[in-house]
């Protein structure tokens, strides 16, 4: 008003909106070492299995039920249920911890319109995912590769869908950090987010095992678990759902996590 | 400037900002005062958007604040709760807020600085003491150089100096124009920097006043006088625009509208004598707990039933 010199033009734009997120996720800790985490559960897991499978093989005594027909793809996949719980609980820490610690307050008077701030923790959190496990799932199979070459597991990389099956698991991965995200979002508690990520991950296919046998078939394989498990699976049988549509249903979840985070978000004081 | 209109908050059943109306103007300090709980710090919050009103507005320089294309340069806000993550440094926090405007780095140091943080910015923000913490949050309501500085209970948590340092910066920012509004609960601070004062009780307006005003209103200037024959002193001291108080059978009066050296003549005029004549100015401190207590009388008796039925 009475300031002679003429203010700077600032202004909130979108792709400012990205960096700050992105200068965020990357000046914590905990994202350092959640990715950490993740990273070595998907390249260890990958390797303890494929240890152990080569030293079954050798042994000549029965194979677990868990190894057979196990190929290395499948093998170096064994740690995507314990990544998946790395990244998912970051991506909820990414949006829910602000909420935790008041963060939202300067987060929200910087950026009053609000969905911008979701929209891009989603898209950062949902790349960064999608790189580490993919990065992590390729070295897994580089290792199980190596370590069961020789024995019936062995698979090269040209063999029909072993690409796309570890594709898929990055992109499986990827997509559980937006997941946790928009959950984080929705309920606006770290210790909520974790837990319906956990239950939506894990426990529902395991409460559907109480339920009528033809439910299973028709409802099982459209739950968030299960078509996500679709996406990177290297076969596929009637029970359950192709790739892309295994990927076009869990993608249809996160939609629906993520409208209700926005919508909440938009309507809610905080 | 703030303009509000019919702000009203209602949380359920309670209703913690009720129909508020005012303007903060540019180029002075307007302090904004309230016992706790009167609906302060939610008011604030409405301000930048955070709560939304139940019915109402208030506006920033025009414009709903969300509807501002760089929000921080127009309001910059310090509010009573911590606002930052406690696992980012300082610097951290305020780059982060800064990328969002395209606020270069420069200004995020000359803020540090400006808060005295610059031996802390690179410690984890979780680590600072309360005052640290307030002056944090003073840095982040500078950033965007905002026309409008709002600085909820600032002198909270900090030590003397903090506090001078603060006195000053409010004079100054209002001395280069900006708009300042600065809440609290304390009379005695905003007397020393408040040139104009919204008072609130329960959510409501109980003033939009200056310091000099509020004093007047408040019946500052009365003067003690003890008579030999109160009742005839009374009489002759009657006028316009007087007004004298006391019980019968007492020998002391209230007297308002006359000064001392008035009463004491007119005493001597009408050969009464006097036992005492002293003026008694009220503080401040005393005008906003006399207005703040009408305040609750007033709802705690014609709120009754709404109150019962909450």
């Amino acid at each position: 008003m009475s300031t002679t010199l003429a203010p700077p033009q600032y202004r909130v734009t979108w792709r400012r909106v990205v960096r700050s997120e992105w200068a965020k996720l990357w000046s914590l800790r905990s994202t350092w070492i959640t990715l950490g985490v993740a990273m070595v559960f998907l390249v260890a897991v990958g390797l303890i299995a494929a240890v152990q499978y080569k030293s079954q093989v050798g042994s000549g005594n029965p194979m677990d039920d868990d190894f057979t027909g196990a190929t290395a793809v499948s093998l170096a996949l064994f740690g995507v249920n314990f990544a998946q719980l790395a990244l998912g609980v970051l991506g909820v820490l990414v949006t829910a911890g602000e909420y935790s610690t008041g963060m939202i307050r300067s987060t929200l008077a910087a950026v009053p319109r609000r969905v911008p701030v979701l929209w891009a923790k989603s898209l950062i959190f949902g790349l960064v995912a999608l790189v580490i496990g993919t990065i992590g799932v390729f070295a897994a199979f580089l290792f199980a590769s190596g370590i069961v070459s020789g024995t019936d597991a062995a698979i090269s990389l040209s063999d029909p869908g072993v690409l796309r099956s570890l594709l898929g698991a990055g992109l499986y991965l990827g997509l559980v950090g937006v997941l946790g995200a928009a959950l984080g979002s929705l309920l606006r508690s770290v210790a909520g987010g974790i837990s319906v990520l956990v239950g939506v991950l894990m426990m529902v296919s395991l409460l559907l095992a109480l339920l009528p046998s033809s439910w299973q078939d028709n409802v099982g394989k459209y739950l968030p678990s299960t078509a996500g498990e679709s996406i990177y699976a290297l076969t596929h049988d009637a029970g359950s759902l192709s790739p892309t549509a295994g990927l076009l249903v869990f993608v249809g979840w996160i939609a629906l996590a993520l409208a209700g985070a926005a919508y909440r978000l938009v309507r809610r004081d905080v | 400037m703030i303009e509000a209109q019919q702000l009203t908050k209602r949380y359920g059943e309670k209703t913690a900002v009720d129909q508020l109306g005012f303007v903060v103007k540019p180029g002075t300090v307007t302090g904004f005062l309230g016992p706790n709980g009167a609906g302060k710090s939610t008011t604030m919050r409405m301000i930048v958007g955070l709560d939304s009103p139940t019915s109402g507005s208030v506006t920033v320089n025009g414009r709903r604040y969300a509807q501002h294309r760089a929000p921080l340069q127009e309001v910059g806000a310090l509010l009573e709760a911590k606002s930052i993550h406690p696992g980012r440094s300082a610097y951290q926090h305020l780059n982060a807020l800064a990328l969002t405007h395209g606020i270069p780095r420069r200004r995020v140091d000359e803020v540090i600085d400006l808060a005295g943080l610059g031996s802390v910015a690179k410690k984890r923000a979780g680590a600072f003491s309360l005052g640290m913490g307030q002056r944090l949050g003073i840095a982040a309501a500078l950033l965007g150089d905002p026309q409008t500085v709002m600085l909820d209970e600032p002198v909270n948590g900090l030590d003397p100096e903090g506090v001078l340092w603060i006195r000053n910066l409010l004079t100054g920012l209002a001395m280069e124009g900006r708009t300042v509004f600065v809440s609290s609960h304390l009379m005695s601070e905003m007397a020393l920097v408040a040139d104009h004062l919204i008072i609130v009780g329960r959510g409501r307006l109980l003033a939009d006043t200056t310091v000099q005003d509020l004093i007047r209103e408040a019946g500052g200037n009365a003067v003690k006088v003890t008579a030999q024959d109160p009742a005839r002193l009374r009489e002759v001291l009657a006028g316009p625009g007087i007004e004298i108080t006391g019980t019968t059978g007492s020998e002391e009066l209230q007297v308002t509208g006359l000064s001392a050296r008035e009463i004491g003549l007119t005493a001597i005029e009408h050969q009464i004598a006097l036992f005492e004549l002293s003026p008694s100015t009220v503080s401040l401190e005393e005008a906003f707990m006399d207005l703040t207590r009408d305040a609750v009388e007033y709802h705690g008796t014609t709120g009754e039933t709404l109150g019962r039925a909450a």
